[in-house]
């Protein structure tokens, strides 16, 4: 393990290189070692809620600056995104990969499925009960997955994880009579309180019944916002590079007193609860939890997702998942309108774009999006101390 | 000898007496191959215990059977007057005893002070809950291990490359940081696998005596090919050779020992002569023994 890290140049001489491993971008030093000027306060508390109310304000604004159509993408691209965040910090920070996010997407979205599912007549328990539950039911499916997941490494936990993204939607047939098989369940909407209305009219006018659906995509965001909160809290705390550890260095993290299997049963329970708040945000906003929603394909986009954006950032997780939302409909309308193509016939080769997408951004810049970023300031930050220090 | 040994002062009176690391018959097989036979090693509280010998000795599995990396098949080891079992590295950890990594063993995607940091990760109180929530003791638990760290990396002199990644680093520097993040965990033994592989004569001058000033701290075990540090900073050593011990003594005492010459070089040469790696030159004469064993 430790024979790895030797350094391979003259050990004499000291390339002020920045790091360049693919992970390396997702290294925001946690709080207490973060050393440099920043406009954000230091304390993590106020820093992220100044992070949340900004990106509150810019969530309204771009809701209800988009037609209603692009709010229910908005909602999509929400629920993505807060199981791309949790699974970057499986995979980015404590280094496990999985893919069986989709299937604990489903237990979450089934968990709200179930609750909600009351008499027209009678009055659905509040949606935070709801999808307190549903995160808490993901919580403990993601536990027992975790412990055995913290025995397994690379390409062996990848395919015990995809063994839950094919066999835990089946499920779902097999109980038939609980979870109405193939067809799946239905779900209803959350009823849209009065001050909602009127907000919305005030702010920009909208009225009629897609309002039912905008107030929707607002829960959507909402708890994006407040599951990125939370994650940013423990990406930034002691966790995270306790995390980050046991991914670099295994055999120097465990003599640090760190137990290994107890923290990447950790990163799994805490990325499942994103999973499962993902889920139940999935289900309001397409009203439906079936078992053809959390096919293995979806577990892969979130892995895409994240990989793209660029591992164990959540800036690179959200920006990932609306590529995966908003690119492919780009790309139709482009080979629809440009290439003349037809709409079948448009919509196949957006997959051969987005895969080639990825292809190229995996050989060019292999620490994704935010990463690739990330490392050009640390570069640019070295070769500025080298020359300071080249001076004085 | 090259240098004077160091002044050797007896432990402090403050140490606690009962901080003795003491195995006791410590074999270890690995499939048919036995590696170490029935050794017995005490570190007394305060001490610098060397354990030397020839390549494939069983030094570092001696070693990795101190800090429970390798379960031994037969033998005892007490901590503190209690008797360690079945225990994780992790958990070694926490009942003090740290040690550091034949290579390097750093972080590679954290800065340096990170890296000392996740050293003191036996002395973070805050937990996942406060760190969920953000709540502003987090952030002050977090000020304290950043404090820990720098002292750690200012005792090592190493703090001008606290925002620094280890991939740049000189390798001795990058030892010292390593050295840094076992030290902040403020063990009361640390285990010391070859401290001074790629270090210079002054580098590895500074090392003994920030060894010797350590063990006013805590006790130290140290496995080290260099013989003139080894002879110059222990208070005792154990001399391996082929999975056994054959000699235990103070500095002196193995020096002046017939067996441990003819383990190294065969007959006839002075061991105190020879001030470089005595395990390289005799893996170049020495008929393959248990040599693999302890890789």
């Amino acid at each position: 393990m430790s024979e790895t890290q030797t350094p391979t140049g003259d050990p004499g001489a000291a390339s002020d290189a920045a790091p360049t491993t693919a992970t390396a971008g997702a290294n925001a030093p946690s709080a207490g070692a973060g050393g440099r000027r920043s406009l954000l306060p230091r304390i993590t508390l106020l820093r992220h809620l100044l992070v949340l109310v900004v990106g509150a304000a810019v969530a309204v604004l771009l809701l209800e600056s988009t037609e209603l159509n692009t709010n229910i993408k908005l909602g999509n691209v929400a629920y993505l995104a807060i199981a791309a965040g949790g699974l970057t910090l499986l995979t980015g920070l404590s280094g496990q990969i999985s893919l069986g996010h989709g299937a604990l997407m489903a237990v979450g979205a089934y968990t709200t499925a179930l609750m909600l599912d009351v008499e027209r007549s009678e009055e659905p328990p509040s949606l935070a009960l709801v999808f307190l539950a549903a995160v808490a039911a993901t919580t403990l499916v993601g536990a027992l997955v975790g412990v055995a997941a913290a025995r397994l490494h690379g390409p062996y936990l990848a395919g015990a994880t995809l063994a839950l993204a094919v066999g835990l939607p089946g499920l779902a047939l097999y109980f038939s009579d609980t979870f109405n098989g193939e067809q799946g369940l239905t779900i209803r909407p959350p009823e849209r309180p009065e001050w909602f209305t009127e907000t919305v009219e005030q702010l920009s006018g909208a009225t009629g019944r897609g309002l039912n659906d905008k107030w929707v995509a607002y829960i959507a965001v909402a708890c994006l916002l407040i599951s990125y909160f939370f994650l940013a809290n423990l990406m930034r705390s002691r966790m995270g590079r306790t995390w980050r550890a046991v991914r670099d260095q295994e055999v120097a993290a465990e003599l640090a007193g760190i137990s290994l299997g107890a923290w990447r049963v950790l990163a799994f329970v805490v990325s499942a609860a994103a999973a499962g708040l993902a889920g139940a945000v999935l289900a309001i906003v397409v009203q439906l939890a079936a078992p053809g929603s959390f096919l293995p394909v979806l577990s892969l986009s979130l892995l895409t997702a994240v990989v793209i954006g660029g591992l164990g950032t959540l800036t690179g997780a959200l920006l990932g998942s609306a590529l995966l939302v908003f690119l492919p409909p780009w790309l139709i309308d482009l080979g629809r309108d440009v290439f003349d193509m037809e709409e079948a016939q448009a919509s196949q080769s957006s997959f051969v774009v987005y895969g080639l997408l990825l292809v190229v951004t995996m050989l060019f810049a292999p620490a994704g999006l935010v990463g690739t970023i990330r490392l050009a300031l640390l570069r640019r930050r070295a070769a500025r101390a080298l020359t300071r220090s080249g001076r004085g | 000898m090259a240098e004077a040994p160091l002044d050797r002062t007896t432990p402090p009176p403050d140490r606690a007496p009962t901080a003795r690391l003491e195995m006791t018959d410590i074999s270890v097989a690995f499939g048919g191959v036995t590696a170490l036979e029935a050794v017995s090693l005490t570190v007394e509280p305060g001490q610098v215990h060397g354990l030397i010998g020839p390549n494939g000795a069983g030094k570092t599995t001696m070693f990795n059977v101190a800090c429970g990396l390798v379960r031994p098949s037969s033998g005892r080891i007490a901590w503190k007057g209690s008797e360690l079992r079945r225990l994780r590295p992790a958990q070694l950890t926490r009942l003090g005893i740290a040690r550091t990594l034949q290579g390097v063993g750093l972080f590679a995607g954290m800065t340096v002070l990170e890296n000392v940091m996740v050293g003191a990760h036996r002395h973070a109180r805050s937990g996942f809950l406060s760190a969920l929530f953000a709540i502003p003791t987090a952030d002050k638990d977090e000020e304290r291990l950043r404090e820990r760290a720098m002292t750690a990396l200012a005792e090592l002199d190493a703090t001008a490359y606290a925002e620094r990644y280890p991939g740049s680093l000189p390798y001795p520097v990058q030892k010292r940081v390593a050295l840094a993040r076992a030290l902040v965990a403020e063990p009361d033994l640390l285990l010391l696998d070859e401290p001074a592989s790629g270090l210079s004569e002054d580098e590895m001058h500074e090392l003994g005596e920030l060894i010797r000033t350590l063990s006013a701290r805590m006790s130290v075990l140290l496995v080290e090919h260099h013989m003139d540090l080894v002879m110059r900073v222990c208070d005792r050593i154990t001399v391996l050779d082929s999975g056994k011990p054959i000699a235990v003594g103070t500095p002196e005492e193995i020096r002046a020992n017939p067996a441990v010459t003819e383990a190294y070089l065969g007959d006839d040469v002075d061991v105190a002569a020879h001030t470089t790696e005595f395990g390289s030159t005799r893996s170049e004469t020495a008929p393959t023994g248990t040599e693999g064993a302890s890789a």
